[in-house]
């Protein structure tokens, strides 16, 4: 009876230090520099990452309905600052992973020779943004129209994906002539076509924020990953994708 | 404080719009499929059929998927619809109404080919008999023996495209007014965390099918009677 108590209290003692599985809720925007880091942090620590990508709104409505993440990438402030508002998050455990750059992006080479005024031109049928309400680069798309004075002149032509995964899906199949897209997923599209970075003084930063959600607050591997999110090796792959990292 | 309907009461129109249309489209065209396949003896017939189900069958993001690279400019269906001089359809109302024809064509070609093929062979065969023409026999036997098949694909075709969401999610753009609908507008309210107005949209969206649904079996039962004394 004695050694069997041993036994299990050497199991449950050794059992989540060996090796955790971290549940992390991911922005869209971030999906190709995830696949890369994900193996990275799995080799590193011998914990394995399950990670679920979707629009920031949408992962956070699912994590206010006690979706089982216990990390949350999210492409902006907003979003983590209300978990943390609302008791969803560890108080103290937000930071700044990436800074995101927005870029429009067409699939077609030769799109426009001077991107702003073919943009003010408006001589396009549809122009692709991601869902202002619920999806930051969308967001950040919508600011930079505003503030070269389009908005109102594009609207009618704009069409709304449900994530930038999805915009960027518009444009590439050339359904949409052009889309204000993740600067990421350009640098990861093996296809060709044309981009015009968007200068940075025409939108406000896209910080993109990661949290540690209640759920995982006694996950040693949760910790680990976000430890793990911080280090130079993951910052020089997140800088490979695009993002901005803080020095 | 007033409410602000506007933003609930558009998607419901389109909505509407686009079941309304879609249905009578379904039924122009699916009512000579239907027939064929009851009549045929060709071995295309089984092969025609599956065609026919396979929207049952695939999940929406795989049609959505297809239909976005076959309706848009290097497209197939793009390049015909440009040629017409119409423009590409996906992120348009028009776009909508071909994607739903498709995805809602077993729900009103399958009941009224299984009424065809309830009829047998006899009531047509005597018609023919008492010199009824081909013509004849189709609209004067078929078709009003067929009735509970028709009121079945009408009845569904309808709900199916009321109740469509993914394909429209990847071909529409949630533009207002033009391919946000009910289903695509109850998503977005949700994404938005504004569930007020999304429960109002959802319970409505229950009671809609449930009244349907009453009224198609209540339908179907009475027909039966009448048809058995």
């Amino acid at each position: 009876m004695k050694a069997l108590l041993l036994l299990l209290s050497l199991i449950v003692g050794v059992m989540p230090a060996m090796a955790g599985e971290v549940s992390v809720a991911v922005a869209a925007n971030f999906t190709n520099a995830m696949h890369e880091l994900a193996p990275l942090f799995e080799k590193a620590t011998g914990h394995t990452l399950k990670v679920s990508f979707g629009s920031t709104g949408k992962l956070y409505a699912q994590i206010e309905n006690s979706a089982p993440f216990e990390v949350f990438l999210a492409a902006d402030t907003k979003r983590p600052e209300k978990a943390e508002a609302a008791g969803l998050a560890v108080p103290g455990s937000r930071f700044t992973y990436a800074s995101g750059k927005l870029a429009m992006w067409s699939a077609k080479p030769g799109a426009w020779r001077d991107a702003e005024a073919w943009l003010k031109q408006a001589a396009f049928a549809h122009l692709a943004i991601a869902n202002p309400k619920t999806a930051p680069y969308g967001l950040a798309a919508q600011q930079v129209m505003r503030h070269l004075g389009l908005w109102d002149v594009a609207q009618p032509k704009l069409v709304q994906g449900d994530s930038i995964a999805q915009t960027f899906q518009f444009v590439a199949t050339g359904n949409a002539e052009a889309g204000f897209v993740a600067a990421s997923q350009v640098k990861a599209w093996k296809g060709g076509g044309m981009v015009w970075e968007v200068p940075q003084a025409y939108y406000p930063p896209i910080e993109q924020q990661a949290v540690l959600l209640t759920k995982g607050a006694d996950d040693a591997a949760a910790r680990a990953f976000l430890d793990f999110l911080q280090s130079d090796a993951a910052r020089a792959v997140i800088r490979s994708f695009g993002y901005g990292v803080s020095e | 404080m007033s409410f602000d309907w506007q933003p609930l009461s558009e998607p419901i129109w389109l909505t509407l719009k686009l079941a309304v249309l879609t249905t009578m489209l379904l039924l122009v065209v699916g009512t000579p499929l239907a027939w064929w396949l009851s009549q045929t003896s060709s071995r295309l017939k089984h092969a025609v059929a599956a065609l026919v189900a396979l929207p049952i069958v695939l999940p929406p993001t795989v049609i959505g998927f297809y239909l976005l690279i076959f309706l848009g400019p290097n497209g197939p269906g793009g390049a015909v619809t440009q040629w017409l001089g119409l423009g590409t359809l996906p992120f348009t109302f028009e776009g909508l109404v071909v994607a739903s024809v498709i995805y809602s064509l077993p729900f009103v070609v399958q009941p009224i080919q299984n009424a065809f093929e309830a009829i047998g062979k006899r009531p047509l065969e005597v018609a023919a008999t008492l010199g009824a023409s081909a013509r004849d026999r189709f609209f004067s036997v078929a078709v009003p023996l067929a009735r509970p098949g028709f009121l079945a694909a009408t009845v569904l075709g309808f709900a199916h495209t009321v109740g469509e969401f993914g394909v429209v999610l990847m071909i529409g753009g949630n533009i207002p007014g033009e391919t946000k609908v009910l289903s695509v507008a109850i998503y977005d309210h949700v994404e938005m965390l504004e569930y007020d107005q999304a429960h109002l949209l959802s319970i409505g969206m229950i009671g809609f099918a449930f009244v349907v649904l009453t009224a198609l079996y209540l339908a179907n039962s009475r027909i039966g009677a009448r048809t058995e004394a």
